[in-house]
């Protein structure tokens, strides 16, 4: 069995190679340390990586992509979980238009093709935007959005800021601490602890005071916008304050929106998983409504709920690479498309595409069985 | 878990045996496609003139053309073709994993395709060149007055590298916004995202009808780039790259020695020892081929000559409105020069 399968294995790579030598192909991955001549849309990849066209790597395009592809999904899982959750509650609501709205949407979002809905943002986004030599202020001054993108203000940490970074480290662990005492006096005293409030003085003080305390060493950038002068360089200044471009936008709203109804549909299965018998108990007890939903029923679902959420989270960072079609420079598009174009190593570059996604989907499985042991039931 | 592992190898899998089968069995690839019995030409995904399907699916163009010929020269018959419509970014790997037979697909000849890739030109149909096209109301005369622009394009091109080279050899900024298909492109140029739409011009005489008004448009007059079209195949198989190449030579060829689609067959038995070499009437260069002799006499009649093909589809009687220029034959002042058959 063994032995077939390494013969399998070894007959494939030999056959590969002896096919590429036929059509004169190489196989390696040198190609890695060429230079890349083609532009990439300004993102946080190409930011993080300095890139520029011509000196950097067909490595840094690699990274390029994964941190982009990394940053939609991140957000995407992050929005679709809060929304999700909340249609799926809405869904079970007594409130008939609250009820209606979830189901209709819900309805609506889980049939129309996850690409149509991509370019229906995307264009709609772009259609209800102000031209480049336009903007509509959201701050005076500091952001603004026209078509070409949404500017922020952007974070220049000075010298020293490090120590403020390093007092938000402190200040998460000691909020830990606190999260773990006032499990265990609750628990044995049954008196409850203001953790969130605690918590988030801790969070917000600690840092802030080490911030103060250093000289106040951050800056930030603002968007620069031209009124006069030639009619290209009018506009938003490329390279001031922070550009959030309409393809990521559209990416995330659109991945967001779509996973968002898959998950109202676990959460409204898992809570309905729950014996009613438990929401009675838990209301002759005199809890509140919101209190029954947050202490009884939504830890029992959880067990039900979180093993198919890992499996949307794992779509949702996969379907990012749709993307392609709006031009967002994620891995597949600019990796395994761009650049696989211009030097042809088909097998290595997509090996590397899947060893990412491969990577994104163990950590993100790890890391919710890890989750779900915390939340899980303990029967006693 | 288990399944989206179990997934990943599957496809990891199929990747790796695709370019392991691609001739695997030492077949040629004549012999693979006389044996299922037709071509599977690789073309855009619709670029009117060039290749692109009517509502009913067919195909029609100056590269589908060319597939046409090959189908006629091995099968004397050119309707025996399938055509797959792929992206700029997926053609050279449905090439090169065997998927097609040819690509004929506005396909720039550089020296990286040539080399790095294991491809091989077969020839040049088109001559084109990179061109931009601006919103009129933007003013601009020359690309030289572009710096700052947003410019749209498609991934996977050499369009990408050249506008990236131009730029930074004159000093301007820019913002480049690649999508995968030619149609988002277009919208997002009619949409505002971007001042410039940058492409092969050729490409930008049939993109431009499909903006909602065309003729508030203007093409600017820098040609920066050199973009010699042509069909490709992989390399490793002679013969079949001979039967492509040649089958163009041939529409050309025929163009020169005045052979039409209406008049081959009466001037098979022409004076002109030219015009019989070609149409099989002398000699055997369509057996050396490894077809029959009478492998160009289909092409013509069947698709016609190179200058036939090109009135039908991009000449000034089409939308596209291309005139001769460069892509006229040698003869005719232009640059268009096929070896002789012989
Ligand atoms: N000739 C260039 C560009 C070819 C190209 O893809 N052009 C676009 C814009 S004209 C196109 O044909 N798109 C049609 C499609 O996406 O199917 C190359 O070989 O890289």
């Amino acid at each position: 069995m063994l032995g077939s399968i390494v013969f399998g294995l070894w007959w494939i790579v030999e056959n590969t190679v002896t096919n590429l030598a036929t059509q004169n192909k190489s196989v390696g991955f040198g190609f890695l340390s060429q230079s890349a001549g083609f532009q990439i849309s300004t993102t946080l990849g190409t930011w993080l990586f300095d890139y520029e066209a011509g000196s950097s790597t067909y490595l840094d395009v690699y990274y390029i992509g994964i941190v982009n592809t990394f940053v939609v999904a991140f957000f995407g899982i992050f929005a679709a979980t809060a929304l999700g959750f909340t249609l799926g509650i809405m869904r079970l609501s007594q409130n008939f238009v609250l009820r209606a709205f979830s189901t209709a949407y819900i309805e609506i979002t889980r049939n129309v093709p996850l690409l149509l809905q991509l370019f229906f943002w995307y264009f709609a986004v772009l259609r209800s935007l102000p031209n480049r030599r336009g903007k509509i202020e959201i701050f005076e001054g500091a952001a603004g959005i026209n078509i070409t993108g949404l500017y922020l203000p952007a974070p220049i940490p000075a010298e020293g800021f490090s120590a403020t970074m390093i007092a938000l480290a402190i200040a998460i662990a000691i909020t830990m601490g606190i999260n773990r005492f006032a499990r265990i006096r609750q628990h044995e005293t049954g008196k409850p602890f203001p953790v969130f409030w605690v918590g988030t003085g801790v969070l917000v003080l600690i840092p802030l005071a080490v911030f103060l305390v250093t000289g106040s060493p951050l800056s930030w950038e603002f968007p620069e916008f031209r009124e006069t002068g030639p009619i290209l360089r009018r506009g938003y200044q490329d390279g001031m304050g922070m550009l959030i471009i309409p393809e990521m936008m559209s990416v995330w709203l659109a991945l967001t929106l779509y996973t968002a109804a898959f998950i109202a549909e676990i959460v409204r299965a898992g809570i309905l998983a729950v014996n009613k018998g438990q929401t009675e108990a838990a209301l002759s007890l005199g809890l509140k409504q919101g209190k029954v939903l947050q202490l009884v029923i939504i830890p029992q679902a959880m067990r039900i709920i979180i093993p198919p959420l890992t499996s949307q989270y794992l779509n949702l960072t996969k379907n990012s690479s749709l993307a392609v079609a709006i031009a967002y420079p994620e891995l597949v598009s600019v990796f395994a498309g761009t650049a696989l174009n211009q030097v042809g190593k088909e097998i290595e570059m997509i090996f590397m595409m899947m060893s990412v996604y491969l990577t994104f989907s163990i950590v993100t499985a790890l890391f919710m069985n890890w989750f779900n042991s915390k939340v899980k039931l303990v029967e006693r | 878990m288990i399944k989206i592992t179990s997934a990943i190898a599957g496809v990891a899998t199929a990747i790796l045996a695709t370019s392991a089968f691609a001739g695997a069995h030492g077949d040629t690839t004549l012999g693979q496609v006389q044996a299922k019995g037709f071509v599977q030409c690789g073309v855009s995904q619709g670029l009117p003139g060039f290749s692109n399907a009517d509502d009913a699916g067919n195909w029609a163009g100056i590269d589908v053309d060319l597939c046409r010929a090959v189908a006629a020269a091995v099968f004397g018959d050119a309707s025996k073709v399938k055509f797959t419509p792929l992206s700029a970014k997926q053609r050279f790997t449905a090439l090169s994993s065997g998927e097609i037979d040819i690509l004929s697909r506005n396909t720039t000849w550089t020296m990286t395709r040539d080399t790095q890739l294991g491809l091989n030109f077969a020839g040049v149909n088109y001559y084109d060149g990179q061109g931009m096209m601006v919103p009129a109301g933007l003013g601009a005369k020359s690309a030289l007055e572009l710096d700052g622009a947003n410019i749209c394009t498609n991934t996977g091109t050499t369009t990408e590298l050249n506008i990236t080279d131009y730029f930074r050899a004159n000093n301007m900024s820019f913002n480049l916004v690649a999508y995968e298909k030619a149609d988002e492109v277009v919208a997002a140029y009619d949409a505002g995202r971007c001042d410039v739409y940058t492409t092969d011009r050729s490409g930008l005489a049939a993109q431009r009808t499909k903006l909602t008004s065309p003729d508030a448009h203007v093409v600017l007059p820098e040609i920066i780039s050199k973009e010699p079209l042509g069909p490709v195949v992989r390399q490793g198989d002679d013969n079949w790259f001979n039967i492509v190449r040649w089958s163009l030579n041939a529409m050309i060829n025929a163009e020169e020695l005045g052979i039409t689609a209406a008049n081959a067959a009466s001037m098979a038995n022409d004076n002109n020892p030219s015009v019989k070499r070609l149409l099989g009437t002398e000699g055997n260069f369509g057996e050396e081929l490894g077809l029959s002799n009478d492998w160009a006499m289909n092409i013509v009649t069947q698709v016609g000559n190179y200058g036939e093909s090109y009135e039908r589809h991009v000449g000034l009687n089409t939308p596209i409105k291309l005139a001769r220029g460069v892509n006229n034959l040698w003869s005719q002042g232009g640059i268009l020069y096929a070896a002789p058959i012989r």
